[in-house]
């Protein structure tokens, strides 16, 4: 592996600070993570995370509504914001030049946010736009991130919808925002990272000196989201009135990914073992061998693996012909769990996956951007930054009984299925 | 909300303090192009290759002019990049994959009317075995029987799923509107057309198409610059053909005229496309050009932007960008929004059309746009997958790879009245013509009203 040097402090006020260091080319990467995601959101409030993450985008004390974007693309650069189940990121990428302006402006929106009833109302329509885009204007819409999670999950901040129903949204209030922003984007809760072409010396200067004096505040005390397993069976429908396939996503419990990391990848060897290229196991017999689906996937995290805390899942998306009975795609499904869980996969399989995981890595840690957002989630998670380049030698070190193991615990009457049904049969349309 | 006190959002957004002022950018550091070679290898192929070896691995593009009249040609051509990766005389599907995985490579294929284009990675270390696959496909591809029949019900699946897709259904009604039946708009075969071709076509188009003089391929990452070519050449040795890649002809002129409302009945949400001829790269007016359509729509900070998504929350994504057709470009203006504001964007977007040209950007909106271009080329640049994609897209269009490394002085030498008069020359809202793709029997009262629009 290229290993960065990693350097990091802490400020009085509780920031976290991970400086990576690199001169390949004279560009600058800032990301800033809070440790909160829209797990966090209260009842009746859903989407509120995302929308907030918007809404940190609309100005703050120094800077009018428009200006964060236009001095981030007026200095070269390029934005933008994600919120997850358990941290939102905002983050900038510019030419290294730009790098005091770049922590300015994060710094003002995490000292003082304009949190106006114009601006929320205004991003409360951008996000139905959103939602619209995403979810109810296209086939497969929320598939399986939005669908899955209340079928395998009982409690609401697992289980509910994180983009929003329209109605919750509709009802956040300025207040909320401000609540919100009080309880959760305190320096202490957040982590910044720089990574690129920048003088550690130098910038651990401008990092005292934009964000030294964000007041602080207390610690937000994070509650456990853990819930029981499934001990049965769950399922679950959802009527698509655009798809013209029918869809399945499974789910299973995952072991917790902070305090058992071994475990769990041994649970994302076993992805890739099962449905990453046309050698793995699924594509070949599902898609290719029997024809019994048109495209498979299988995956830890309702996003990507190594992106929560406790608890996490295991989900795996079948599209299949309407021809195609779901009980036939299952019990193959099924099969070649339980071929992984008693043959175990063969070594040259694992060797495949580790060889792929290190080139995949090699090519997210040369896009500076991907590098710093990994290393900024990582620290905040895990509190080791550095794991996102340990992954490959980690991943080696998952055994073919490991594997075996975690398909042996993928077991039917533990999981949650979300059938996807076509409203009506769509043709070759238009 | 669960906590117990909180300030009020009026003092979050106020520090004793008061506001600071921006900190001015600090000195660009100006590197040297890395070290590139061009050449054209025996067979006719176009070997562009750069060595950036900021991590151990090569990133390859490869572009095919892939073009055809006949009307099965999508079809066909679909179904030949669809399967050209399932098998050669000396490897099964299974077997091409797996050498692949073992150097941490992959390798995947896709089609337009244009190009057929083959691009993967891999780890440095295993960059021949890399190339020998790639060779193998590009000269043995089997299209064995079993394989073919089988991607092609897949094929037709995943069709008829793209075709429910709203932006595919925008882009095709688009391509029709501007183009008519060029073979340019035959983006996406019908499943039904799919379903009637015969494994013996795709190895014919595969014999006659996929073949090196014209192609270019594009290497960047930890390689040694003196010793590629020879190591491309050895591994493409067998990749000859006395035919030349297959160019699409000149498409005629986009000229104004009313949009077209599609109905999509039911669609909670529109999908606005409009369009105008613009001008290649190497046109002299094309920096001014592109300076005018940045300020427009081509980015968040763009009047476009700012008016239909920020202040009015019509729309998630507004956007003006440059599509480089066969010998041209020309400009594509697109927004999604909820089906009853619909009229009022397309409103807003003909104001801002008109505006740009009437109301030409200030020096402030230039200067923005200016170092956004600047920064962008730099940050498109900076990764061994985006130089790759980069070059590899100026290659194709018949660019001087110089291009890039002059283009910044040439933004910057573009005066205020050259990007006003580029606004006029291109921005007219007359010269647009477009689509609009909804649910008609909730559109058609307000897009009446607003005129300009043909109605179902």
């Amino acid at each position: 592996m290229v290993d960065h040097q990693l350097h990091r402090f802490t400020l009085p006020n509780g920031l976290r600070v991970v400086l990576a260091p690199d001169d390949t080319a004279p560009v600058v990467a800032v990301s800033v993570h809070y440790d909160v995601g829209f797990r966090s959101e209260p009842e009746g409030r859903t989407g509120f995370a995302h929308l907030f993450e918007h809404l940190m985008f609309q100005g703050s004390e120094s800077l009018g509504k428009l200006a964060h974007f236009r001095h981030v693309q007026g200095s070269g650069g390029t934005f933008n914001g994600s919120t997850h189940q358990d941290y939102t990121d905002y983050f900038e990428m510019l030419p290294s030049a730009a790098l005091e302006r770049a922590l300015f402006l994060e710094a003002d929106r995490m000292r003082a946010p304009k949190l106006t009833e114009e601006n929320l109302r205004n991003q409360v329509d951008v996000v139905k736009e959103e939602i619209r885009l995403n979810v109810l204007n296209r086939p497969y819409g929320g598939f399986p991130w939005i669908l899955l999670p209340p079928v395998l999950f009982d409690t609401f901040p697992n289980a509910h919808n994180g983009y929003g129903d329209f109605t919750d949204l509709e009802q956040a209030s300025v207040d909320d925002c401000a609540a919100f922003f009080d309880t959760y984007y305190a320096p202490s809760n957040a982590v910044l990272t720089v990574a690129g072409h920048l003088d550690v010396a130098k910038t651990t200067d401008l990092v005292h000196r934009h964000f030294g004096d964000v007041p602080a505040r207390p610690t937000p005390v994070r509650p456990s989201f853990a819930e029981p397993v499934p001990t049965t069976e769950l399922r679950g429908t959802h009527v698509d009135a655009h798809a013209p396939l029918p869809g399945i996503a499974l789910g299973y419990r995952v072991p917790d990914p902070v305090t058992d990391l071994d475990a769990y990848l041994a649970y994302v060897v076993l992805s890739q073992v099962l449905s990453d290229g046309d050698s793995s196991r699924l594509p070949h017999r599902l898609v290719h061998g029997e024809a019994l689906a048109i495209e498979v996937g299988a995956g830890c995290g309702l996003f990507q693996p190594l992106d929560t805390r406790d608890p996490d899942a295991f989900v795996a998306t079948i599209i299949h012909s309407s021809d195609v009975e779901q009980a036939r795609v299952l019990a193959a499904f099924d099969d070649e769990l339980e071929i992984l869980a008693s043959e175990g996969p063969h070594v040259d399989e694992l060797a495949r996956v580790t060889a792929r995981w290190t080139s995949a890595l090699h090519g997210e840690h040369d896009r500076l951007i991907s590098r710093t957002l990994a290393y900024g989630a990582f620290e905040l998670l895990h509190g080791r930054a550095e794991l996102s380049s340990e992954l490959p030698e980690l991943i080696g070190r998952v055994t073919v009984e490991h594997v075996a193991a975690a398909a042996k615990a993928l077991r039917p009457d533990a999981r949650a299925v979300l059938t996807v049904e076509p409203a009506a049969s769509a043709g070759d349309a238009l | 909300m669960n906590t117990t006190t909180h300030r009020t959002a009026e003092q979050i957004g106020r520090t004793e303090a008061g506001p600071r002022p921006l900190p001015e950018l600090g000195v660009a550091r100006l590197d040297d192009p890395p070290v590139r070679l061009d050449v054209v290898l025996e067979n006719g192929l176009r070997l562009i290759a750069v060595r950036q070896p900021s991590v151990p691995m090569v990133e390859m593009r490869m572009s095919i002019p892939f073009a055809g009249e006949a009307e099965q040609h999508s079809a066909v051509a679909e179904l030949l990049a669809t399967a050209m990766l399932t098998g050669t005389e000396r490897r099964d599907r299974v077997l091409m994959d797996t050498d692949l995985a073992a150097v941490g490579a992959d390798l995947r294929t896709v089609v337009d009317p244009e190009r057929l284009r083959v691009s993967g990675s891999t780890l440095a270390s295993g960059l021949d075995i890399f190339l020998d696959v790639v060779s193998d496909a590009l000269t043995s591809a089997a299209y064995r029987e079993a394989e073919v029949l089988g991607e092609r019900d897949r094929l037709a699946e995943r069709i008829n799923v793209a075709r429910s897709q709203p932006r595919v259904i925008a882009r095709e009604a688009l391509q029709r509107r501007r183009f008519g039946d060029h073979p340019y708009t035959r983006e996406m075969p019908r499943a039904a057309d799919v379903l009637a071709v015969e494994p013996a076509e795709v190895r014919l188009l595969h014999g006659a198409a996929v073949v090196p003089r014209g192609a270019t391929m594009v290497l960047v990452g930890d390689i040694d610059l003196d010793r590629i070519a020879d190591t491309v050449s050895r591994a493409l040795a067998d990749w000859h053909s006395d035919r030349s890649a297959s160019v699409l002809p000149q498409l005629p002129l986009v000229s104004g005229g009313d949009l077209l409302l599609v109905d999509r009945p039911g669609a909670v949400q529109s999908q606005i496309r409009l369009s105008a001829q613009a001008i290649t790269r190497l046109d002299p007016r094309f920096p001014s050009l592109q300076l005018a359509n940045v300020v427009f729509g081509g980015y968040f900070s763009s009047r476009l932007v700012e008016n239909i998504r920020e202040d009015k929350g019509y729309t998630y994504s507004a956007s003006s960008s440059f599509e480089y057709t066969p010998q041209g470009a020309v400009l594509d203006v697109d927004a999604d929004t909820a089906s009853e504001v619909t009229a009022a964007a397309v409103l807003e977007m003909r104001y801002e059309l008109g505006r740009l040209g009437v109301v030409p950007p200030t020096k402030e909106e230039l200067d923005s746009a200016r170092e956004y271009l600047i920064g962008s080329l730099l940050i498109s640049t900076a990764s061994q997958g985006g130089l790759a994609g980069t070059l590899s897209g100026l290659a194709s269009i018949g660019v001087p790879l110089d291009w890039l490394q002059a283009h910044p002085d040439r933004l910057r030498a573009v005066t205020p009245e050259q990007v006003g008069d580029a606004a006029r020359e291109f921005f007219t809202p007359t010269a647009f013509t477009g689509v609009v793709v909804g649910d008609a029997e909730t559109l058609a009262v307000s897009l009446r009203a607003l005129g300009g629009v043909s109605l179902p």
